[in-house]
């Protein structure tokens, strides 16, 4: 039954995430795609959302990365699902420019139809 | 022909001769350099270890007191016990060796020929009792494992928490020397306790202390039957050193009790009407199927149900064919009637949990939802150990086993579905099998992300996994595969359930291999590395006993859901956040698992973190488990 409710946790996460996706507004301030990269695993995103951010058991996933750069920080600031906040006393502003730069630069998974293994 | 004069010594026998040669002990040692001497005048060593001293070298070469006539004995009480044993059907008994049942573990391999029960050599009595439970999970019928009566026992006590919440029965069989006049000095003392039970009684079903051989049968197979009663749930008999140890008086007087299983409960038939009623004028149902299924045609069961009512079902896989049409479809949000069959926690399946500083829950069911649970968890419930989750408001509660149950549940609804009702339930599953095949694209296209990344991703690993056995009888014994992989038989997956025991995982899988093994499928699981770490010793006894398992690692170097809580905390309280690694990963040095495995006797591979050369390792450990042996990859994975 744990993973009805985690089923459940992560359904209501992709719902905030898409609610919060609004159809403009996405510029986000120069960051830093080596920085971001390493700050991603230093900071422990990696923890939840896996080093390439395709997500998981523990969070949601990143590539493509769901938010725009306002929603962005705003949920990664004051989370309303199970993220533990990152406050700017901890993550600057442009820090979170660096992570969103690395997130927005890992490509795209390969093609399901690609990989004989997944269609069986 | 003449039987020769027995030399019998029984113990108590022993005794006197003891003490008649300790009084010649007081007379002064002569022909000892001082420093034997000396050694003569110190209290009695405790333990076995150490140097002979002059009072032992005394008591060795003394004169064997006339009082003492019996050194052996043909016949102990053990022997009966075993006779009990073998007739409860017991085929193995876990144990690490301890004198507190030394006498039956003499008898279990000789007088028993070590056959049904075999014994298994343990290497940490938490691996015993999860060696059984993992058995009972596949096998379907208790094991029994002996532990020393102090220091086992609380070795054994985690894994017996972990079995009583999956209610998973394990026979436990403690050694413990009552008698304190009979104790030898020392160590036994420490190993002797008043009531062995009490620091397990909380979780455990029942327990008992027999004070004679026909006590100790009739408790065996009141405890078995207890056992074996749903809910399940691990029991305990202690048994006596000094029971064990005396001879048989007379055998024709012993008697082992006729063994008759209590038949799990039906439900109420007038509640059973009221939940088909409520099933078939439903919109939206679903069902939360918990750990209920115990055969093959509990599972078939289930799928009647569903298809009965065109009804998804969500919740442990072992139960539902993962590709059946109605797996995984609907909702607790969207549902108007949700039939919960033995929940663990409905609860917390139907409310929303926030973990953050001020912890928060809100209800995710409709308005007017009606909650419906059947299960035997209401007919047995502990209050210290909270295994019970909180209270949920249900609005037709059934304390009866879910799987017994069934047959009439299914009835009830055939006799209230209308030709009318009939097309509009099919009209639903349509629908309902559109949205599982759904899931499971989406599954597989999930799976893509982080297909190619090092460390290797754990849907990437258990994708490769799933390709390597697919196409023979398999069975997983450790970890959850992803809805990717189709489970189409009842046996291919172990019951989940238990206390997220850390370190009860890997001896578990063990045991559920063992239970694979007669049946000849192919088993394989996917290994944490934390969880591997507490009683490694495990390996040995797969190997020792040659069961047959592929493992393969999921080795994040960390006891990685703790990072997670404390990055959580750091988090809260604004300040290190770089620093959850501390104390809760596996690093410097890296384990190196594979080699690890190899000194315990396993096949090994690895460490791998490129998932390109997954594949070949698991074809050529595939080969080793199909000769017969354990094997063990070690991957380089991803955190979760």
């Amino acid at each position: 039954m744990k993973a009805i409710r985690l089923l459940i946790v992560l359904g209501a996460m992709a719902s905030l995430l898409a609610a919060q996706t609004p159809a403009a507004q996405n510029t986000a301030p120069a960051g830093s795609v080596e920085n971001g990269k390493k700050i991603f695993s230093a900071y422990g995103c990696y923890q939840c959302h896996g080093y390439v951010g395709q997500g998981g058991g523990g969070g949601a996933r990143l590539n493509p990365v769901p938010l725009n750069w306002p929603n962005f920080t705003k949920y990664v600031r004051h989370p309303a699902g199970q993220m533990p906040p990152y406050t700017a006393k901890v993550v600057s502003d442009q820090e979170l420019a660096d992570i969103y730069a690395y997130l927005q630069s890992i490509p795209k998974p390969p093609d399901v139809k690609s990989i004989p293994i997944l269609n069986n | 022909m003449e039987k020769p004069k027995k030399l019998r010594l029984n113990r108590r026998g022993f005794l006197k001769g003891a003490a008649a040669g300790a009084a010649a002990l007081v007379t002064p040692v002569t022909g000892l350099n001082a420093q034997t001497q000396q050694a003569a005048e110190l209290p009695p060593q405790r333990g076995a270890a150490g140097p002979l001293t002059a009072r032992a070298i005394a008591a060795e070469t003394a004169p064997v007191s006339p009082d003492v006539e019996v050194m052996t004995e043909d016949s102990p009480g053990s022997d009966f016990m075993v006779d009990v044993m073998k007739s409860l059907g017991f085929e193995y008994v876990a144990a690490n060796p301890g004198s507190s049942f030394r006498c039956l573990h003499e008898s279990l391999i000789n007088y028993g020929k070590n056959s049904a029960p075999e014994l298994l050599t343990c290497c940490h009595e938490e691996s015993s009792i999860a060696i059984a439970d993992g058995y009972f999970r596949v096998e379907g019928k208790p094991m029994a494992a002996m532990v020393h009566g102090t220091v086992g026992l609380q070795h054994a006590s985690m894994n017996i928490y972990n079995a009583f919440v999956a209610r998973v029965p394990v026979f436990v069989i403690a050694g413990n020397t009552i008698d304190a006049t009979q104790r030898r000095p020392g160590v036994e003392w420490n190993h002797s306790v008043q009531d062995a039970a009490a620091m397990v009684r909380d979780f455990i079903k029942w327990d008992d202390l027999p004070i004679s051989l026909n006590h100790f049968a009739e408790s065996a197979v009141r405890a078995y039957k207890i056992a074996t009663t749903v809910p399940h749930a691990p029991v305990l008999l202690v048994a006596d050193s000094d029971l064990q140890e005396q001879g048989i008086k007379d055998r024709a007087k012993l008697k082992i009790p006729k063994l008759t299983l209590t038949r799990p409960p039906a439900g109420d038939s007038g509640a059973v009407a009221e939940v088909a009623k409520l099933l078939v004028a439903a919109e939206n149902p679903v069902i939360l199927s918990g750990r209920f299924v115990r055969t093959e045609e509990g599972r078939k069961l289930l799928v009647e149900l569903a298809e009965t009512l065109q009804a998804p079902v969500q919740g442990d896989a072992k139960n539902f064919p993962s590709r059946h049409p109605l797996s995984g479809a609907g909702g607790v949000r969207t549902a108007d009637v949700i039939l919960g069959l033995q929940m663990d926690d409905f609860w917390g399946t139907v409310h929303n949990y926030l973990d953050q500083q001020e912890r928060s829950y809100t209800s995710i069911t409709k308005p007017g939802a009606k909650l419906i649970s059947i299960s035997s968890w209401d007919l047995y419930t502990k209050s210290n150990y909270q295994d019970f989750q909180r209270y949920p408001e249900i609005d037709i509660a059934i304390a009866a086993d879910a799987e017994a149950t069934l047959p009439s549940l299914i009835e009830a609804c055939k006799k209230l579905i209308t030709a009318d009702r009939r097309r509009a339930l099919d009209e639903r599953g349509k629908k309902l099998a559109a949205t599982s095949e759904q899931a499971l694209q989406r599954a597989r296209t999930e799976a893509t992300y982080g297909w190619d990344a090092s460390p290797v991703s754990v849907p990437r690993v258990w994708a490769e996994m799933y390709e390597a056995v697919r196409t023979k009888d398999w069975a997983v014994v450790s970890g959850d595969p992803p809805r990717t992989w189709n489970v189409d038989k009842y046996y291919q997956l172990i019951d989940g359930g238990g206390a997220a025991a850390v370190g009860s995982a890997l001896p578990t899988a063990i045991g559920a291999a063992l239970g694979h093994k007669k049946h000849g499928r192919l088993c394989i699981g996917l290994q944490k590395d934390g969880d591997l770490m507490y009683a490694p010793g495990a390996l040995w006894t797969a190997a020792h006993h040659k069961i047959p398992l592929l493992l393969v690692m999921w080795n994040n170097r960390a006891y990685h859901q703790e990072v997670m809580h404390i990055q959580r905390m750091a988090n809260r309280h604004q300040r290190g956040i770089t620093n959850a690694n501390i104390g809760t990963t596996l690093e410097n040095p890296y384990i190196d698992f594979a080699g690890l495995a190899k000194s315990l006797g396993w096949y090994s591979e690895g460490p791998i973190s490129d998932p390109k050369l997954l594949s070949a390792a698991l074809k050529r450990s595939v080969e080793r488990v199909e000769k017969g042996e354990p094997a063990l990859i070690d991957v380089v994975t991803q955190p979760r």
